[in-house]
């Protein structure tokens, strides 16, 4: 995998300076590269990896699995299009296994997001089934730990 | 009860580590971001710390053979060769021992006693000089430069021969100062060991830690050089396995057969989980050791990059994961250069003159720490520069 990638995907805040050391390439190659993955879509935006956790009235997250029916010409596409364009889910995956579409769905209160569900989702046409599991706790995230667990460098205690 | 004149005065004439004092104060502090670590963040790799378990399962948990298991000392002999081209009879001419610590203790011990004199160079590792008193011989410092990128030349060594010297100690890839020694370097001083009839201990633990395409050189294969060295190496920098404890030493079987016979009474047998390990180690680790050298590379060029950007002058270092940079144009000493920086930053480096004094005017920084960690702490520092 190409290493600038891999570097930013964990972190984005680095300078164009620190990332030119790290790779010892150029400064401004590292520049072109970065704005030819913007250009062409591979880097869609760079996020703060906030643990909603920790943030009073952040409200609820959900994942939720569809069964749907696929469309005769787009698949699966067609109906993971217009579910995607909900600004309650914030992420959605074509699935192998058990059912077809998951999605990430964020909304102030239980309540929101059960009248989501209800309302709008299962509205949609060539929904069959929806189930709705609610998250209780962060761990986790995007490779990033949300928990204060002890640094690996954390027993290391000889110093010569 | 005096127990002064209960006690050996060897030991008591050794000096006690320079840094204790610094780093007591760093205990004592919190929040402190620390530089100043000596040994891989990484842990061991899984596959070789699941032999260490299997082994554990199996309940094989009894003393090896002396020498260490001879498969172990099989595949070191298929190391050495691989990486070094060099043929060691695992039969008799490696010992596994207790680190790479002990075997540079049992190789000094049995190579220098009264009246000879031990050679060497620092900023170095703390251990040489300690261990050459207890074996009553006589340490000889040999001060290496910035100015020749931490080398050791043939200049140097000239000025502190004399007929009592008898052993050599080659150091690099260098802990603190992170310099390597190239084919040609190496060549010249066995030239010089040859004409004087010394013998080498040359400390290789670092060996698969060297950056920019520059691979590390064992002095044992510079022509002539095999007969007249011991290598000593380990699996704790390379495989990331310190707290396991294993190294060992390879070297002519004349030598190896007294190392092992000392080592045969104080110690008996290096630990057995670790050599179980170490075997997976030998077998397929080569693909965890390029993985972390890559992570080291980075992080090495990132800091080394930063403080030449803030104005403290840092020679370029080609292996172990340690820089070195020169702290003089602050116009602090090491030490006080690190206590200010601890207080106003909370960042711990340690002071070049815990190296041997000639490490004084430079702080040792350790990069052997997570990208995000290292990030952090260089901040600090720039702001600690500009604050000065
Ligand atoms: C240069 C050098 N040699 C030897 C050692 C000892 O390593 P071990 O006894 O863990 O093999 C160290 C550890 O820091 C070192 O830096």
């Amino acid at each position: 995998m190409d290493k600038l990638l891999k570097i930013l995907s964990e972190n984005s805040a680095y300078t164009t300076a620190q990332l030119a050391l790290m790779l010892n390439e150029p400064e401004d190659y590292i520049k072109a590269q970065i704005k030819e993955y913007e250009d062409s879509g591979v880097i869609r935006g760079y996020q703060a990896m906030v643990n909603w956790d920790s943030v009073p009235d952040a409200g609820v997250m959900a994942i939720i699995e569809l069964k749907v029916t696929p469309q005769k010409e787009k698949g699966f596409d067609e109906i993971a299009e217009k579910v995607m364009m909900f600004d309650e889910v914030s992420s959605v995956y074509l699935m192998a296994g058990g059912y077809d579409l998951a999605l990430v769905v964020k909304g102030d209160t239980i309540q929101d997001v059960s009248a989501f569900v209800a309302k709008k989702l299962s509205a949609l046409e060539g929904i069959v089934s929806t189930a709705t599991h609610f998250m209780l706790k962060r761990y986790k995230e995007g490779s990033v730990a949300l928990v204060d667990v002890e640094e690996p460098t954390d027993g290391r205690e000889m110093i010569v | 009860m005096d127990y002064s004149s209960k006690i050996n005065d060897s030991i008591k004439s050794v000096k006690p580590s320079g840094i204790r004092k610094f780093f007591d104060i760093v205990n004592e502090m919190d929040n402190v971001i620390s530089l100043s670590i000596g040994e891989p963040d990484f842990k061991t790799p899984w596959h070789i710390r699941k032999a260490g378990i299997d082994s554990l399962e199996m309940g094989r948990t009894w003393y090896t053979p002396n020498r260490g298991f001879a498969q172990l000392r099989e595949e070191i002999s298929n190391y050495m060769k691989r990486k070094c081209n060099l043929t060691y009879s695992a039969d008799s001419e490696v010992v596994v021992t207790v680190g790479g610590s002990e075997a540079i203790d049992i190789a000094i011990r049995c190579l220098v006693g009264k009246g000879d004199e031990v050679l060497i160079p620092q900023p170095s590792f703390v251990c040489y000089e300690p261990l050459t008193i207890m074996a009553q011989a006589t340490p000889v410092i040999i001060e290496t430069k910035m100015e020749n990128n931490f080398r050791l030349t043939v200049d140097d060594i000239k000025d502190k021969l004399t007929e009592n010297t008898k052993l050599l100690i080659l150091p690099f890839p260098n802990n603190p100062t992170g310099a390597i020694m190239e084919k040609k370097d190496l060549e010249a001083i066995a030239k010089l060991v040859e004409e004087h009839d010394l013998m080498v201990l040359s400390d290789e633990i670092y060996s698969e830690l060297t950056y920019g395409g520059k691979n590390h050189i064992s002095f044992a294969s510079i022509e002539g050089m095999k007969e007249r060295t011991i290598v000593i190496n380990g699996f704790s920098k390379s495989y990331a396995m310190t707290g396991w404890r294993l190294g060992f030493a390879c070297g002519p079987k004349e030598i190896v057969e007294m190392m092992t016979k000392l080592h045969q009474f104080c110690i008996m047998s290096a630990p057995t989980t670790a050599q179980y390990a170490a075997i997976e180690a030998l077998k397929n680790g080569d693909d965890d050791i390029a993985y972390m050298r890559d992570q080291y590379d980075m992080r090495r060029r990132l800091v080394v990059g930063s403080l030449n950007k803030m104005g403290l002058t840092c020679f370029e270092p080609e292996g172990a994961f340690y820089c070195f940079p020169c702290i003089k144009s602050t116009g602090l000493t090491s030490e006080e250069f690190c206590t200010k920086l601890l207080h106003a930053k909370h960042v711990a480096l340690v002071p070049g003159s815990a190296f041997g004094e000639c490490g004084e005017g430079y702080v040792r920084l350790s990069y052997s720490y997570s990208l995000k960690h290292l990030k952090k702490a260089l901040t600090l520092i720039e702001e600690f520069l500009k604050e000065l």
